[in-house]
């Protein structure tokens, strides 16, 4: 410790003892008052060389493509040439009225209803389990684990359950199905089946989240209930679902973006074919395949505000909801 | 029998026989749904452990006849460049993990325990930077990318990585908020610099949050797809070593079910050993 004084002479030997209490003191309010001493600027500038790679990223990688693609949705750019033409609201016309672009935002739809199946068995099962149960940490593994495993191997995972003749077939036919349809070639249930596997792969997210919520709840509201004879069922309307319903609606609103922009578990299995293309999926082949970075930036764009939107409506109806996103 | 109509702990037999009925409906579709889960990852098991003629031959229900069948993995490992998507996947998770907590501690000890002109627009602008989606910038972020000379490199996967890690900043400064700042007043009295400070009094105490953030954001950048098959197209990810399988092994189930287990195993072995973290992570990085 001693040696570092004598890293940053200038810093620590004008520093007087009324100096550094204000440094501490200070803290929330405004310290770096300019001095007339030499220590003064480092001292201001001490903050800024913790942040600077930090800051330099945030502003590199985020808000630089940000503006960009704000830029770009206003030209007819095709990503190579040096020059950019505009043409004004064009590319934001094409995303509205072409029906082959705004049409797969309604795929987003089957994803969203998924959504709501996967909430209900993610509480369901949150809510058995936060009760006394036999092997509740193996059960509440299994139901997570699919929340871990890669997208890709999901996808793979699934593509072979749902291969003509696969693992689900041969399960239907126990049942007398004789004869199943193509899960993923028949454009009027592929999105059905993705958004299938999209409930696997979540629902254990979702479970793990209020299984956490309805376990912070105080233990002494459910002895009281069970004293007053309460069953399970009154429990989870009276305490359980009140308790958590921040969480859950939280859940909700993420639903909302997230199924506008679904992209993976679509990509990796049918790539888009049998109108099972999403919006994302969409953006990405439009500015990479076709070459249109204009009009893919307008998609993003709009993209973009649904959410900024969506998660501002979030922070209207969950107000207490702490901004700090921890 | 007698003994059991009559009233016991205040239950009467219907209530108990009721209660019962709710125990084994619990139980039963808590084993319906491990039955879901586990099914499809079981059947993928069975097709990896069989040959090629014996996987034609029978039906995804029945298991391997020989359990130490591991020619298809060996096949999917080599064949399939594996291992070049494990090693590239290693260095760009060991050099972005490192990297993310540095930054993010660095700019989490600045926001936390120094007031300045300006800390309130920083913060906005890391707080607004999460409500971009990252998918959505990605057209312009490859342009970005390609003018800095990065298209094709693992660096532009490592700058991605840490350049965008806003939930771990906030896990810090949550945590730093914890540590009383009278540890660094101490210190400072003794003549500590604010970097002998950060990196002999915060740094260490931070421990937890930084395992917290490798375990979840390990995670992520292993199971990354979207980054690693747009920026890094020629060489493997293990994701796009993965995806890569669809076209050569089109037909050849037990060698992509191979690759898939092999994939998998690395997350199941991490879930198993870091159970409580990665629970403990999840839900207090999610909820954004």
């Amino acid at each position: 410790m001693q040696t570092s004084r004598t890293d940053h002479p200038t810093a620590t030997a004008a520093l007087t003892a009324s100096d550094r209490t204000r440094r501490f003191r200070g803290r929330g309010r405004g310290t770096g008052r300019p001095g007339g001493h030499s220590g003064s600027l480092l001292r201001r500038l001490t903050p800024w060389f913790f942040l600077a790679t930090g800051v330099g990223l945030l502003l590199l990688f985020t808000y630089w493509p940000a503006l960009n693609l704000g830029y770009y949705s206003f030209t007819d750019w095709d990503g190579i040439d040096q020059t950019k033409n505009l043409v004004g609201l064009q590319n934001y016309i094409d995303v509205f009225t072409d029906p082959s672009i705004f049409r797969v935002f309604f795929v987003s739809l089957y994803y969203f209803a998924a959504s709501f199946l996967q909430m209900a068995i993610a509480l369901y099962f949150a809510t058995i389990l936060s009760f006394r149960t036999r092997f509740s940490n193996l059960f509440r593994g299994i139901l997570f684990f699919p929340y871990l495993i890669n997208g890709v191997a999901i996808g793979f995972v699934f593509l072979y359950l749902f291969q003509p003749g696969g693992t689900l077939d041969t399960v239907l036919s126990w049942f007398g199905v004789g004869d199943p349809p193509q899960w993923l070639g028949d454009p009027s249930l592929v999105n059905w089946s993705l958004a299938g596997t999209s409930v696997w792969r979540y629902t254990g997210m979702n479970f793990v989240l209020f299984l956490g919520a309805i376990q912070s709840l105080p233990h002494e509201l459910y002895e009281a209930a069970d004293l007053d004879g309460a069953s399970r069922w009154q429990q989870f309307w009276a305490i359980i679902f009140p308790g958590i319903r921040r969480v859950v609606g939280l859940s909700f609103i993420l639903a909302i973006s997230g199924s506008l922009s679904v992209f993976e578990i679509p990509f990796i299995m049918t790539g888009g074919a049998n109108g099972s293309s999403t919006f994302v999926i969409e953006t990405i082949q439009t500015a990479f395949t076709f070459r249109q970075v204009g009009l893919a930036s307008a998609m993003a764009v709009v993209l973009l505000l649904i959410v900024l939107i969506v998660t501002w409506i979030q922070r209207k109806v969950f107000p207490d909801e702490k901004v700090d996103l921890t | 029998m007698s003994i059991a109509t009559r009233p016991r702990n205040g239950l009467t037999l219907g209530m108990r026989l009721r209660s019962m009925s709710a125990q084994t409906a619990k139980y039963t579709s808590l084993i319906v749904a491990s039955v879901v889960t586990l099914l499809p990852l079981t059947v993928v098991l069975f097709a990896s452990l069989k040959s090629s003629t014996e996987y034609a031959s029978t039906g995804p229900f029945t298991p391997p006849t020989n359990w130490f069948d591991f020619d298809n993995f060996v096949t999917a490992f080599t064949n399939g460049a594996m291992l070049e998507g494990f090693v590239n996947t290693a260095i760009v998770l060991a050099v972005s993990l490192v990297g993310t907590v540095f930054i993010g501690t660095m700019a989490a000890y600045a926001l936390d325990r120094f007031a300045f002109r300006g800390k309130k627009l920083v913060m906005g602008l890391f707080l607004v930077a999460t409500l971009i989606p990252s998918v959505t910038s990605q057209v312009a972020t490859f342009q970005l990318i390609n003018g800095l000379g990065l298209y094709d490199t693992k660096a532009a996967l490592i700058l991605l990585f840490m350049g965008t890690d806003v939930i771990a900043l906030y896990l810090f400064i949550q945590f730093m908020q914890s540590i009383p700042i009278s540890l660094d007043e101490a210190a400072m009295i003794d003549g500590a610099n604010r970097w002998t400070i950060y990196w002999r009094v915060v740094l260490p105490l931070l421990k937890p949050a930084i395992a917290t953030v490798i375990i979840i954001k390990g995670i992520a950048i292993y199971n990354e797809f979207y980054s690693a098959f747009l920026y890094l197209p020629s060489q493997g990810f293990i994701s796009t070593s993965l995806f890569r399988f669809k076209g050569p092994y089109g037909a050849h189930w037990e060698i992509i079910a191979a690759g898939t287990i092999i994939v998998i195993i690395p997350t199941l072995i991490a879930f198993l050993f870091l159970q409580k973290w990665i629970y403990k992570g999840l839900t207090s990085g999610a909820v954004k």
